[in-house]
């Protein structure tokens, strides 16, 4: 009989397994349901693990890892991660790579803890004071699970920036039957410090925005990191010419670059209606069209992978189709929001739900209708 | 190599400032170990007065969140390989008091690096409001007839962590000669630096002396040490396995299935009785025979108490929605168990109800089976014991497959599964 190499796997060890043959290299960890199996698994694969006493304590410590040229991961869920926004302002703001799991689990507070939602998607928006928009990826699947940790941590290496990885309960836990060795090999990202002779100048940039790196504690050069608005040499500024650019830079980096960091699933059948979704609704939407497909309807499907910044190609897609349907597993069709406001765009609908997951035939039902 | 640590010169401190007085102190001290460049240290400054020192310094150096510069000095040590680095944190009163957690864990831990908390006593950037470390009785702007509880006294507390050295002094004159002794200490050390802010802290209390307030407030002029021998910061490198694909087997197609379609199935009991591993074992016999398989659990925060319900999906194609709209089946095997899915049950239009024959089936459409579950051979084998019966009813898979599982899982030391199978003939 036939032999076939399936194992009954659960996304949380996917993930784990992608960050570290990536190159991450230490994994600061704080328990929190639903991240304690992403925890689990990191304790036996880094080759560093620290359990942090808090979450407040998990992030600085990241960014101290991350100053001295590691590169962190963690993982936590709502509650948790409101501890770390403060701290994730300072990474950015000084520049430091590193990966953050955010599992979504039912809110608002502590809600349900064995929960699954999609309702951080606000929150990962707004996370930083003016506006500034963090790399974010949503995994959509078992091999998005593999593919998108790896390139969340090859992002924050090339644009020195925390990174978040956005999942949820149901994508981290549930167990499933799924194909591990035909996952291609992860090359290991490649580091680069500053190897010039002249002053290092830490917030410099390179012709793509980003500025080199260097770690603190090297023999060469003089390194300083700020939280605080300053110039390119790390000088706390009020709001001189240059300062005033280089946190501008901020933005221009994660938009110029936002190419490079793309990625999303497009299925185009005809310009009738498009299904867009992404994380754990995006498996309702796949199994939605299909079934709309073997009625004869013509339906396009976007499962978007980059969540932020949101790249504009999801615009041309909804705008090339006379009706879409956006499905996220949350109350107020946040993602839908933040693509066309709370007026709304005529033929752009939303299938939206909290406490249980979107049903494929929900979705259907909305496309019909 | 110039070994400039940092200029003492246009320091932005108010005049007589104890701030001040400690970079200067500080600076000595660096300057007479003479093993020590400006590139082997790091400074890792707070927020408040003390922070904008940080221009100061020809060390590496960074500049972080209120109270937070502790843990992210901690964080640099610890990532920092190389022996002879020294990291110092200068902190405030203030930073002190909102990161207490980071300085008592940065202690406990002996994280190899040296904490100097300058303690004005109060806030001074933001006007002169008490911190954790007010002593009572001394007066600030928002509290001008003093403050009415003690503050703490962090070198107790730091040295009840576990710091091998934690010292107090007035921050009067030169004493670099004990900042290069903590700065020596192989480990967590730290400095107490009692100052008064000559902006709120002399305006209130004008005619107190330094010593006399430490004295009054029962803050000792003083040397604790702990005898610590190994640091431990950096216990947390362990072995590791190569891959986290490999702790789990392959399953090997062995057996065969007629069934096509999709198959759902809720299997609820109570916690610790084995129903999530049940449900697993169901799964991977699923996948024994070519088929797909997802299995969750959902069961109380508490996990060992309570109700343990799972969600199987049985399906001939790749799954995708791993939820379930309505179920195929529920097997109930215990009272919590049924309390948890009374109302999927109620809500069932079609469909089979397996329950404990000591359990009432609430009103439903689906189709009742009761059998015994619990009382043949016990709680801890009831899902197991339902489950094999379930399959030889509805042979969506050969009952043989899910024996195989159990045999070859630790669970079949623990339950005979040979036992299990006679009740099928019965």
């Amino acid at each position: 009989m036939k032999t076939m190499s399936k194992r009954f796997i659960d996304g949380s060890r996917i993930i784990v397994e992608s960050a570290v043959r990536t190159g991450a290299d230490i994994f600061i960890g704080y328990p929190i349901t639903p991240a304690n199996l992403i925890y689990l698994y990191a304790s036996r694969r880094f080759k560093n693990v620290i359990p942090a006493p808090d979450e407040i304590t998990t992030l600085q410590w990241m960014a101290g890892f991350s100053a001295t040229g590691k590169i962190p991961v963690t993982a936590t869920s709502f509650p948790g991660f409101a501890l770390m926004v403060e701290s994730i302002g300072m990474a950015f703001m000084m520049e430091l790579p590193m990966l953050i799991i955010l599992v979504q689990r039912l809110g608002p507070s502590t809600g349900t803890a064995t929960g699954s939602a999609q309702g951080d998607v606000m929150l990962v928006n707004g996370v930083n004071s003016g506006g500034y928009h963090l790399p974010t990826f949503c995994v959509s699947n078992f091999e998005d699970c593999w593919k998108l940790p790896s390139a969340a941590v090859k992002t924050a290496v090339k644009l020195r920036t925390p990174v978040i990885l956005l999942t949820s309960k149901e994508m981290v836990m549930t167990l499933q039957d799924f194909d591990t060795d035909s996952l291609e090999e992860i090359k290991p990202v490649e580091r680069e410090f500053y190897e010039g002779q002249e002053e290092f100048m830490p917030y410099h940039p390179k012709e793509n925005k980003v500025p080199h790196f260097l770690h603190v504690g090297n023999p060469r050069h003089q390194v300083r990191m700020t939280a605080s608005t300053h110039d390119r040499k790390a000088t706390l500024q009020h709001s001189t010419q240059e300062a005033i650019s280089n946190t501008k830079r901020l933005r221009e980096k994660m938009t110029e670059n936002l190419k490079d960091y793309t990625y999303y699933d497009y299925e185009e059948d005809g310009n009738e209606n498009l299904v867009f979704s992404f994380g754990t609704t995006s498996l309702a939407s796949r199994d939605a069209v299909k079934i709309l497909r073997s009625n004869g309807k013509k339906v396009s499907l976007l499962v978007a992978k980059t969540l932020f910044p949101i790249p504009d190609d999801y615009l041309r897609i909804i705008t090339k189709h006379k009706k879409t349907v956006i499905a996220e597993e949350n109350l107020t069709g946040q993602y839908r929001e933040l693509l066309f406001g709370r007026m709304g765009k005529n033929e752009v609908r939303g299938v939206n739900a909290i406490g249980r997951m979107i049903r494929p035939e929900e979705i259907v039902e909305e496309v019909k209708r | 190599m110039n070994r400039e640590f940092l200029s003492v010169d246009n320091m932005p401190f108010c005049g007589g400032c104890g701030h001040r007085t400690v970079a200067q102190s500080l600076e000595k001290a660096l300057g007479r170990m003479k093993d020590l460049n400006p590139l082997d240290v790091v400074v890792v400054t707070d927020i408040g007065c003390i922070g904008i020192i940080d221009k100061q310094f020809k060390t590496h150096t960074v500049h972080g969140l209120h109270g937070r510069s502790t843990a992210l000095a901690a964080g640099i040590s610890m990532g920092l390989s190389e022996e002879n680095k020294k990291v110092i944190t200068l902190i405030g009163d203030g930073g002190a008091t909102i990161g207490l957690q980071h300085v008592i864990e940065a202690a406990q831990r002996n994280i190899d690096m040296t904490v100097i908390v300058h303690n004005n006593m109060l806030y001074g950037m933001t006007g002169g409001q008490p911190s954790g470390l007010t002593p009572c009785g001394f007066k600030t702007p928002i509290m001008p007839e003093g403050k009415p509880m003690r503050g703490h006294d962090l070198c107790k507390l730091v040295h009840a962590a576990g710091a091998p050295y934690a010292r107090r002094l007035i921050a009067i004159g030169d004493f670099s000669d004990v900042i290069e002794e903590a700065l020596k200490i192989k480990g967590f050390s730290f400095i107490e630096a009692m100052e008064i802010c000559p902006s709120y802290g002399l305006k209130y209390n004008p005619t107190r002396k330094l010593h006399e307030i430490a004295e009054e407030a029962g803050l000792e002029i003083k040397l604790w040490e702990n005898k610590i021998g190994q640091r431990d910061d950096n216990s947390y490198r362990h072995v590791t396995i190569n891959s986290l694909f490999d702790e789990i087997q392959p399953l090997e197609v062995n057996f065969k299935s007629d069934f096509r379609g999709r198959y759902s199935l809720l299997l609820s009991g109570s916690a610790g009785e084995g129903v999530q591993s049940a449900a697993e074992l169901l799964s991977k016999a699923v996948i024994s025979c070519g088929l797909s398989a997802t299995k969750k659990g959902t069961y109380p925060v508490t996990v060992g108490v309570g109700f343990s319900t799972s969600e199987v999906i049985i399906s001939s194609d790749p799954i995708l929605f791993t939820g379930i709209s309505s179920p195929d089946a529920v097997i109930v095997v215990s009272k919590d168990g049924l309390n948890k899915v009374k109302s999927s049950v109620s809500e069932m239009r079609q469909g089979f109800l397996y329950i404990d024959s000591d359990l009432n089936a609430p009103e439903t459409k689906a189709k009742i089976l009761s059998s015994d579950f619990r009382k043949p051979f016990g709680a801890k084998s009831a899902a197991l014991l339902a489950l094999l019966l379930f399959l030889s009813r509805e042979k969506l898979i050969p009952v043989e497959a899910l024996s195989e599982q159990v045999k070859a899982s630790g669970i079949g030391k623990k339950i005979d599964i040979e036992k299990l199978l006679s009740c099928l003939k019965d």
